[in-house]
């Protein structure tokens, strides 16, 4: 054969491999909307699970989901940031930082459901945070430093190095430089970068089995004391998110309609991590204007 | 006047300087404590299998029946130590050359299609939480394997498919990054004599770039090593090693999954839980440093 043939074909199957990459993203994600879009409705975003009839809708799930985002969030960001900003601006080259890195290295590719155990271990047990919001929270924070190390990092070296000379330069500290000249400089890469984390959060279920727990109480959501036990707002109640209810629903589900649940819960879960990546990109895209001249 | 209030001035540049140091180094203080409790915790736990209950080493590791509930209990770990290494090596199998050829495709053959459509579609893929390819893997995956071949669908083809979507994103990313930072000079050089294309790229690109591209591979396998929940779905959970790729099996991560709930702390049977929990610790620390060992010969 010569190697013009022998060029063709290889070219041939480099295509066909792209396509079927392609056709596995359009058939996963179509056959989930397809099959649940049909399911999601006012009420389904709702009302409560039921257990044995059908009809069963996720609202409390839905609701934990988001609530653990926010909790998650609230202590992730200042500690990611601290973390990544003393390992980009402070940190002197050297073995201990080349250690601190692998360190950082070796928490990222930690199985979830290991920091779940730990969690389970440390702060249910040990602590006595019991199966509530708040071991999740501090679980997924474990899970979800190290990206939150790594986003600071790369925010803060796409930072110009005049910008930063010309402030310590003005006699500014290195601090004070820090905060008010590569933050808000870095802000368009962290924050893009922080709202794609928060669609991994949404999405996470291993590490929450053990630690957020894989029931939910009764919620009343008319109370918004965030101390009594049955407000949606208390962040010691144990907190079943929409993902932990996929797998429960689908491996021990006794409702008639737990496909359909499945189904509509998934393209829930899809729909607003997609979500969550638009806004990741049209957020980067505005402050990039706003912050600098170019459109 | 002017001197005391220069000396303050320098006074809060200093204090400033400090807060900044201080605050930012409890962060990472923080960091290095957490991964070496992880570490601690689930070693202590998981090592009192063996020096509290007495289980025997080579049982745990050699040993093919587990009835942790039996008379006398079984611990025998190889079935799930032997799932988990085949879902996984064999889901790196299935989507090694594809995300090779996706990574090709997007930087060699037509990178403006390339950027319009494919990297949006792994984009997204990356995205898509693992429960829900669980939940696609149960309801598409398994059907059609049931229907095609003998058995009840679910097993180690099952989970490998499942996991060979899951970490194609990494590995194309990975790919990618490592053939756009190939010097265009080899390329041309190769070209300049006269080879074609698929010459060039199998001869040139790819055998210069193989580290990386392998980098993308075995960080691919850790991530499915790990993965609990979607594997779980589709696997079937009997804990034997099976005889075929659709006969039902069990691996580590599903093991724990099932059972950690169901087992009260400080028992024998809770104990052999975390010591597989530390097995998973234990290869997550060999595939960080095959990584690295990848990555120092990338840079050569």
């Amino acid at each position: 054969m010569s190697a013009k043939t022998v060029d063709k074909i290889a070219t041939g199957v480099i295509i066909l491999f792209a396509g079927i990459i392609v056709l596995i993203m359009v058939g996963l994600l179509g056959f989930i909307l397809v099959r649940g879009l049909g399911h999601i409705s006012f009420d389904f975003l709702t009302s409560p699970p039921e257990t044995i009839r059908e009809g069963g809708g996720i609202g409390p799930q839905l609701f934990n989901s988001l609530f653990l985002l926010v909790l998650t969030l609230i202590i992730t960001v200042p500690l990611g940031l601290g973390a990544g900003i003393y390992m980009s601006q402070y940190a002197k080259p050297g073995r201990v930082t080349d250690s601190i890195r692998l360190i950082v290295e070796v928490l990222s590719s930690f199985p979830s459901i290991v920091v779940g155990l730990f969690g389970l271990l440390v702060f249910v047990n040990t602590f006595g945070f019991g199966f509530s919001l708040f071991s999740g929270a501090l679980a997924l924070t474990v899970f979800n430093l190290p990206l939150m190390v790594r986003i600071t990092e790369q925010g803060l070296a796409s930072v110009p190095l005049a910008q930063k000379e010309a402030s310590l330069a003005l006699g500014l500290s290195k601090w004070k430089t820090i905060r008010s000249v590569m933050l808000p400089i870095a802000l368009p890469v962290i924050l893009t970068g922080t709202i794609l984390a928060a669609g991994r959060v949404f999405g996470e279920a291993a590490a929450l089995l053990f630690t957020a727990g894989m029931s939910s109480p009764r919620l009343d959501f008319t109370d918004w004391n965030p101390f009594s036990p049955m407000s949606p707002l208390n962040p010691f109640r144990p907190a079943e998110t929409l993902a932990v209810h996929i797998w429960k629903v689908n491996s021990e589900g006794l409702a008639p309609d737990a496909p359909e649940i499945a189904a509509g819960a998934s393209a829930v879960l899809i729909l607003t991590v997609l979500l969550f990546n638009l806004l990741a990109r049209f957020v980067g895209r505005q402050l990039q204007k706003k912050f600098t001249a170019s459109r | 006047m002017a001197r005391s209030n220069d000396s303050r001035r320098v006074k809060q540049h200093i204090i400033e300087e400090w807060i900044g140091k201080i605050l930012t180094s409890l962060c990472i203080v923080l960091l290095v404590v957490t991964i070496f409790s992880m570490v601690y915790f689930v070693a202590t736990k998981g090592l009192s299998s063996f020096f509290k209950n007495g289980v025997s080493l080579a049982e745990m590791l050699g040993g093919t029946s587990w009835k942790p509930e039996g008379e006398p209990p079984m611990f025998g770990a190889l079935p799930f130590i032997f799932g988990s290494f085949a879902t996984s090596m064999l889901a790196a199998l299935i989507s090694a050359p594809l995300s090779i050829c996706g990574a090709l495709f997007m930087v060699e053959i037509m990178p403006k299609l390339g950027k319009k459509v494919l990297q949006p579609a792994i984009e997204l893929l990356a995205g898509i939480p693992s429960v829900v390819y669980g939940f696609v893997g149960l309801s598409v995956i398994v059907p059609f394997y049931r229907n095609i071949f003998p058995g009840q669908g679910l097993g180690i083809l099952a989970g490998a498919s499942v996991l060979s979507v899951m970490i194609l994103p990494t590995m194309t990313s990975i790919a990618t990054d490592a053939l756009r930072a190939l010097p265009s000079g080899l390329k041309e050089g190769s070209y300049a004599l006269g080879a074609t294309r698929w010459q060039t790229l199998s001869r040139t690109v790819i055998p210069t770039t193989l580290p990386a591209l392998m980098t993308g591979v075995v960080l691919g396998m850790a991530r499915a090593f790990g993965e609990a929940l979607a594997v779980q779905m589709v696997i079937g959970n009997a804990p034997h090693i099976p005889n075929s790729l659709f006969q039902s099996t069990s691996t580590l991560t599903s093991v724990i999954t099932l059972s950690m709930g169901n087992t009260v702390m400080g028992t024998i049977q809770n104990n052999v839980l975390w010591t597989l929990a530390l097995i998973l610790l234990l290869m997550t620390f060999v595939f960080v440093f095959v990584v690295r060992w990848l990555e120092r010969r990338a840079i050569r």
